[in-house]
């Protein structure tokens, strides 16, 4: 038998940090972001790039707030709290350029199966997508070359439709649902995966993810860990299970109950989520706040596990 | 790193391409040929491929220079070589507008249709070529495509050649007229670079009587090429003062002398260079940026084309004083001779220990490397020209950590522009108190112009801070031909309009903020009555649509909306009523200002705006406040 | 290690440490999720060894890849140890204060010059030098390994070779060092744990041991034999010599899964009675008098699993099992009372809470403590205690009597594969996993995963231009135990002399066929991964349609 080591492992302390946010005092760790510092406070950002397992990108830029002193609003995801500082996070400016971002958002992309907040968050601060006019058709968005544009249709908005990628049996790929968030990226990158299969590509508005020259996924590096889809905030990465079932109509989360289980195959221990619809599994994810797959999954994992319903 | 990388082998071509940039690879794992020993070893690891990354820009460069475009196979070879995956150095090259993807003519003629030539030429400097040689793109041998400002405004037009293949590279022809097309189509492939003409610069002030040019005083007078001409002429008597003052008398002397950056942002030079000194994290690095690509600039052309030396003693200074040993020139892709002239100037002044081990005799170490962008205007936002060095999209990063914290490959880094460097010169040569004397009490020192449009005399003009927009308009002889002024564009496509009625306004940095605008990088774009003002406006739309990196939504997305909200105002179809397009246009203006993260996207909307509050988009649609059935 | 079976590390340790050893184990692979640990480790700034036959897209990351020979662990190990010693980089305090043996060790690697270790080896000496100096110095430094230190006749002497120097270095004991063998299936750690050893109780408590077994035989009322059991390998012999003529297998697929297979199906038809439980009807299963139709463990019923770094965590169920298959311990319950012994109707917790009652290193982890705490790692000797991250931190204990036995090195002899090269048998095959499959396949095969491809004999590009073959050409290939007809595939990760292939697909190509079940007298491991082999063309009109051109055209254009 062995003898018990001690069992607490080295965590360095952290100070207290005092801040303002919306006129009440806030006392956060040291190194937390506003973000944090909000929803300390119980006060909601919103927020579509953030994820608490990436690193912060800063990029969809929802999540703005008025830190006094500063020219321009701040990403309050990334922004570390500093002694002082004194944040607003519900005045006119902040209101306006979340709508705005909102309202970008919804006009170019769409988000039919986005998270709900989405929907409740263009509600609630009165984006107007359409008011940027009617959708324009959809384009050949990954031969873009970057600096050169075709002059807009007077009347249309441009938006990022095109045709849906299918060329696996895992993943569907709907870019005209992609808010380029670059969580994908991020996971499939230097955050988790390491594989670095899709990066950005091009620029402005033809930005896009890609392959290497929009190589199919098997010619690319994917390894179908499905991690870039766990993170997808609008559906525009999605599993061919639920995509099939959302077609079919048969797609109810009502129905579907989640069970938090260990994988069947390697001796790593991961997670599982089992998303069960009728007794079926219909997708499989793992738990965000678990330490030992912070969400993520490998192949196997994610999708192995039609043996339990009589695959093979 | 486990990659896969594509299955085509390269071509002799694209392999030669890249091995001219990396080398010959080192071993079988690595591109090269599998011996034996590769059986049974192979060092690789994350800390070498991150040593190498910085590479890719300039293996990009060699295969697109060599072959012309670059093929997957070519990718798949760098990627080998460089252990990167291909997936990120396509995000990366595809983020540049001189890469290519797919095979193109050997001759491509990249031709500005850019601001300052629109306004020079009253038009779209395009449509003749369009007329005359086809569609951009067209041809099988040499085509054409238009191009943002290539940095020969006082030319008032221009064109880049880019040739692949043996005695391939680049080269710039400004002016540039349809008939210079015409003799390169008839030449095709067997155009030889060398053989255009180098355009000129032109700094009407040079030998004027009275004009007292500091930052400009060299050119034109030296061979760029001779770094004694260079000294004999005062060369390298700054550095050889600073270091005899050592970095706390330099940056002392900076501060007295109250040099603000040149950049836009007006930051002290020398709280900039003590804060990166006094970093105990190292290595420091220096950067110099010269990857000028505001419309409407082109004084970093006319410097380094003509003056070389100067940078890379600025740079140098600047070095040994903030305890950096490693300086890059970020150096705009679209200045062939710049680029030449540098590297060339770096080498002598490596010959000569005036860079290397032990500068100037001082056991102080310093060496500086030349890296060319390729058709990005964001690369010249700081931030995001760390990233492209890096090897890395040119996106912006998130401000703080600020570059002397955190900058190139995380370490400290000082970051001025060319004008600010060589004006660091002129402070060590006639001592602060002196420079402080000259401009006024907040914005010291002089400053230089790049005056084009309908001037009669454009060009690059040098003058103390302070002078009025007036008597600078003066010195290039007012209005060309003659006729009326309507308005100028100060600053760039960044920048704003003022007016004719804004002769006294003082040109420096306390003068222009309180009314409003910017001097940003010096640009004066001088429009007459005749300049068509939607398409003017419409082009810096386009420019922004164009030049956003897509990182942030409000830029991606707002750039695009901007753009048609201006289309659909210019064609008279507004969306619902002009008031509604207004106020569009004015949420779209609000959320680039305070949203967007970088400068880019804060000043995308800045001409737009100004030319609606100006009325310059004439009184058609605008004025119309009817709803559209 | 040392005493108890389980790695001494945890996963967020590899993520702290400053230097990853990775011997024969390509977890990019088959710890897929292990790896993004190791990879946060990298990006920290972490150093890192491979040591592996081939390049594998595990050792790609590494800074440096030392390709041995196959089977020559050992070698590289003891060289490895006397360059730490002659170099003056053994940690003298550790050595002094909390082992045993080190003169002896010293001894026994005298002859590992770095010259004799490139002979053995394959590795150039300045390699294995720097290796070395490396481990030595790092502050911190984890030594990971799986089946290819373990699937060969010197399994257990390969792990006390690399014991040894962590040993020698100090690296075991503290936050960030450690040794990490990395298990390949998600209950191995937990059988273990739970008495599925010839020689154990549950908490690795020792049957020959007449105090805890008396412990036992009072909690279940039985007197439980004195003597160890036998291992899998020990079985099969016993059944080749009619010994052993019953057998109850649970979840393995031993017909296909067995070193020189057709011996393991001819001993399991040779049984008197034969009673397999699975959740498929696998080959074993089709050779069975009776089957168990088994619920599937991780998604049909409760109980827990332990993971590669002791964490024991919980199993729900997800699904209803099909009618007529049934939870495990139901069947075991219903098989005892049918032979006389009524263990009643017991809940997967109840079952748990006797083992907590009777293993001191799970006695705190109740149901409720493993549900909020995401798993508990063992030991966990009470309900207030957090577990363990990292073992043998006592070794460290100035107080004597707190250290508690002391390490002891275990010199190691090398001896070469069994199934040795020669002209008739000139490549070395070597076995391993692909990302996407699992074992035998009976589990990954139902799944549609988009990397799939068929078995392959992997051979270098300058083996298939040498032997004129194309990709996807039918060749045979024949061990000293039997031959088999598998497509070839180029596979630039492997030299020249070296084969690889997987055992996923044993219906499409029956690698076991050709694995020498020639086993490891101390754990019953068989030599998977060292066969000699012979590749021959197969005569034209085969009707096999070369996929691709000849490689040797191939690789002149490139």
């Amino acid at each position: 038998m062995t003898t018990m080591a001690p069992a607490s492992t080295p965590v360095a302390l952290r100070r207290n940090v005092e801040l303002t946010v919306d006129g009440e005092p806030v006392t956060v760790p040291e190194g937390s972001t506003i973000l944090e510092a909000c929803r300390a406070q119980g006060i909601e950002v919103p927020t579509l790039c953030y994820l608490e397992t990436l690193a912060p990108v800063n990029v969809c830029r929802v999540c703005v707030v008025e830190l006094e002193g500063s020219r321009a609003l701040v990403p309050s995801c990334s922004r570390p709290v500093a002694a002082g500082m004194v944040v607003h996070t519900a005045s006119e400016r902040v209101r306006t350029s979340r709508r705005m971002v909102l309202e970008l958002l919804a006009s170019s992309v769409d988000l039919s199966t986005a998270d709900g907040d989405v929907h409740r968050w263009i509600d609630e601060y009165g984006a107007r997508p359409e008011r940027h006019g009617p959708s324009a058709p959809p384009g050949d968005r990954d031969h873009a070359h970057a600096g050169h544009h075709e002059p807009p249709e007077v009347g249309l908005a441009a938006t990022v439709a095109q045709v849906v990628k299918r060329d696996n049996d895992q993943y569907v790929r709907d870019y005209s649902k992609c808010i380029l968030c670059y969580k994908c990226v991020e996971a499939c990158g230097e955050e988790a995966q390491n594989t670095f299969a899709i990066a950005v590509a091009g620029r402005g508005f033809d930005a896009r993810i890609s392959t290497e020259l929009d190589v199919a996924l098997p010619d690319s590096a994917c390894v179908y860990c499905g991690n870039c889809i766990a993170v997808c905030p609008t559906g525009a990465l999605m599993f061919v299970s639920e995509h099939d079932l959302r077609a079919q109509g048969e797609w109810d989360e009502d129905r579907q109950e989640v069970t938090r289980t260990v994988c069947p195959y390697c001796g790593v221990g991961c997670n599982l989520e089992l998303h069960v619809q009728d007794n079926r599994i219909v997708k499989v994810t793992s738990p965000l706040d678990h330490d030992v797959t912070s969400g993520n999954l490998c192949v196997k994992g994610r999708f192995g596990f039609e043996f339990a319903q009589g695959g093979g | 790193m486990d990659l896969r990388t594509p299955e085509a082998p390269p071509t002799a071509e694209e392999r030669f391409a890249v091995d001219s940039v990396l080398g010959p690879p080192e071993s079988g794992w690595f591109g090269g040929e599998r011996t034996p020993l590769d059986g049974h070893v192979a060092l690789g690891g994350l800390a070498k491929a991150r040593s190498r990354r910085h590479l890719l820009l300039p293996a990009l460069h060699a295969v697109q220079e060599q072959v012309g475009w670059i093929s997957l196979a070519a990718l798949g070879y760098l990627c080998e070589r460089l252990d990167l995956a291909p997936a990120e150095a396509y995000g990366v090259a595809s983020a540049y507008a001189l890469f290519t993807f797919e095979p193109a003519p050997p001759v491509v003629v990249h031709v500005c249709d850019d601001v300052a030539c629109r306004a020079a030429c009253g038009g779209d400097p395009t449509e003749e070529l369009a007329a005359r040689h086809g569609p951009p793109g067209s041809g099988t041998t040499v085509t054409w495509r238009p191009s943002p400002c290539l940095g020969h405004c006082e030319h008032g037009s221009a064109a880049l050649v880019q040739k692949a293949g043996a005695g391939g590279g680049r080269a710039s022809l400004a002016p540039f007229t349809a008939g210079d097309m015409d003799r390169l189509v008839a030449l095709g492939p067997q155009v030889e670079l060398e053989d255009l003409p180098v355009p000129l610069a032109l700094v009407p002030q040079a030998g004027a009587e009275g004009s007292q040019l500091r930052l400009l005083r060299r050119v034109g007078r030296l061979d760029p090429s001779s770094l004694d001409a260079y000294r004999a002429a005062g060369g390298y008597e700054g550095l050889r003062r600073a270091l005899e003052m050592g970095p706390s008398g330099v940056i002392a002397e900076l501060e007295e002398a109250k040099l603000l950056g040149r950049g836009g942002a007006a930051f002290p030079t020398g709280a900039k260079w003590a804060a990166v000194a006094r970093n105990p994290v190292r290595p420091h690095y220096f950067v110099a940026n010269a990857d000028e690509s505001e419309p409407g600039t082109f004084k970093d052309r006319v410097l380094l084309d003509h003056d070389p030396y100067a940078l890379l003693e600025a740079l140098t200074i600047a070095g040994v004083t903030t305890g950096a040993e490693k300086g890059f020139v970020y150096l705009r892709g679209e200045y062939p001779v710049a680029a030449a002239r540098l590297e060339h100037a770096a080498a002598e002044a490596r010959n000569r220990g005036l860079l290397g081990s032990d500068v100037m005799g001082s056991g102080l170490r310093f060496d500086l490397e030349v890296r060319r962008g390729a058709g990005a205007y964001i690369a010249g936002e700081e931030t995001a020209l760390f990233n492209s060095l890096e090897g890395r999209r040119p996106e912006p990063r998130n401000k703080p950590p600020f570059p002397v914290d955190r900058g190139l490959f995380e370490k400290p880094t000082g970051v001025n522009n060319v004008e600010t460097l060589l004006s660091v010169l002129e402070v060590l040569a006639m001592g602060a108190a002196a420079y402080a004397r000259q401009g006024t009490p907040d914005s010291t020192g002089t400053r230089l112009f790049c005056l084009s449009g309908c001037v009669a005399r454009p060009g690059l003009y040098e003058v103390p801070m302070g002078t009025t927009l007036g008597s600078l308009l003066g010195l290039a002889g007012g209005v060309a031909e003659g006729r009326s002024l309507r308005a100028v564009l100060l600053g760039g496509a960044a920048g704003s309009f003022v007016g004719p009625e804004d002769m006294d306004l003082p040109l420096s940095f306390e003068g222009v903020r309180a009314a409003g605008t910017t001097l940003g990088s010096g640009v004066v774009v001088v429009l007459d009555d005749t300049v068509d003002m939607t398409a003017f406006v419409g082009r810096v739309a386009r420019f922004f649509r164009d030049e956003s990196c897509g990182q942030c939504v409000p830029c991606r997305v707002g750039t695009q909306r901007q753009e048609e909200v201006l289309g659909r105002l210019v064609a008279g179809r507004p969306l619902g009523s002009v008031g509604d397009e207004l106020a569009l246009l004015a949420d779209l203006d609000q959320v680039l200002r305070d949203a967007s993260i970088c400068g880019l996207g804060q000043t995308a909307s800045s001409v737009v705006t100004s030319a609606l509050r100006r009325g310059l988009l004439g009184n058609g649609a605008l004025s119309g406040n009817g709803r559209q059935p | 290690m040392f005493g108890a079976g389980g790695g001494t590390s945890s996963y967020r340790e590899i993520e702290e440490t400053d230097l990853v050893v990775l011997w024969g184990s390509n977890a990019r692979e088959a710890h897929p999720i292990f790896f993004h640990h190791l990879l946060k480790g990298l990006r920290r700034g972490a150093k890192m060894y491979a040591v592996d036959p081939r390049r594998s897209t595990s050792a790609q990351w590494a800074d440096a890849w030392l390709g041995i020979d196959v089977g020559s662990d050992i070698a590289l190990a003891n060289t490895v140890g006397r360059e730490i010693i002659k170099a003056g980089l053994v940690n003298i305090e550790f050595v002094r204060r909390s082992t045993t043996g080190f003169d002896e060790y010293a001894a026994a690697v005298e002859p590992f010059t770095l010259a004799e270790g490139e002979r053995l080896t394959g590795v150039p000496a300045s390699v294995i030098a720097d290796f070395a100096h490396d481990y030595a110095r790092a502050d911190r430094a984890q030594l990971c390994w799986t089946l290819g230190i373990t699937e060969h006749h010197t399994a257990t002497d390969n792990v006390l070779a690399l014991c040894n120097l962590s040993l020698l270095t100090g690296h075991v004991g503290r936050y960030g060092s450690g040794l990490v063998p990395l298990r390949g299936q998600n209950n191995v750690q937990g059988g273990g744990d739970m008495g599925a050893l010839p020689n154990k109780f549950p908490g690795f408590q020792d049957v020959e041991d007449d105090a805890i077994r008396a412990k036992f035989d009072a909690a279940w009322g039985v007197t439980v034999p004195a003597q160890r059991g036998w291992h899998l390998a020990q079985m099969f012999d016993a059944m080749e010599r009619g010994d052993l003529r019953a057998l109850y297998v649970l979840g393995e697929n031993p017909a296909q899964s067995e070193a020189d297979n057709h011996r393991a199906v001819r001993l399991l038809e040779g049984l008197d009675h034969l009673v397999v439980q699975d959740i498929f009807l696998t080959k074993t299963a089709q050779l069975a008098d009776v089957v168990l139709p088994a619920a599937v463990a991780a998604f049909e019923s409760e109980g827990t699993v332990t993971s590669s770094e002791r964490r024991v965590q919980r199993l729900r169920p997800a699904l209803r099992p099909p009618e007529g298959a049934r939870d495990d311990v139901e069947i075991l319950g219903e098989l005892a009372r049918r032979l006389g012994s009524d263990w009643g109707h017991p809940s997967a917790e109840e079952v748990w809470d006797e083992c907590r009652s009777l293993s001191p290193m799970h006695a705190g982890m109740r149901y409720d403590r493993l549900e909020a705490l995401g798993g508990i790692q063992w030991p966990c000797p009470s309900e207030d205690h957090p577990g363990t991250p990292f073992l043998h931190g006592r070794l460290w204990e100035e107080d004597p009597d707190r250290r508690g036995r002391l390490a002891p090195f275990s010199p190691v002899a090398f001896e070469p594969p069994l199934d040795e090269l020669t002209e008739e048998f000139p490549v070395r095959l070597t076995t391993g996993r692909r990302l996407d499959s699992f074992n035998t396949g009976v589990q990954s095969g139902g799944y549609a995963s988009p990397l799939r491809r068929p078995e392959t004999l992997d051979l270098s590009p300058e083996d298939m231009a040498a032997l004129g073959l194309a990709e996807g050409e039918l060749v045979e290939v024949t061990s000293r135990r039997g031959s088999i007809t598998v497509p070839v595939h180029l596979e630039r990760s492997l030299r020249p002399g070296l084969a690889f292939m997987t055992l996923h697909f044993p219906d499409q190509a029956d690698t076991n066929v050709l694995t020498l079940d020639t086993w490891d007298p101390k754990s019953g491991t068989a030599e998977f991964k060292a066969t000699a082999v012979r590749v021959d063309r197969l005569p034209e009109a085969v009707g096999a349609e070369p996929v691709a051109e000849p490689v040797a055209e191939k690789l002149e254009v490139g």
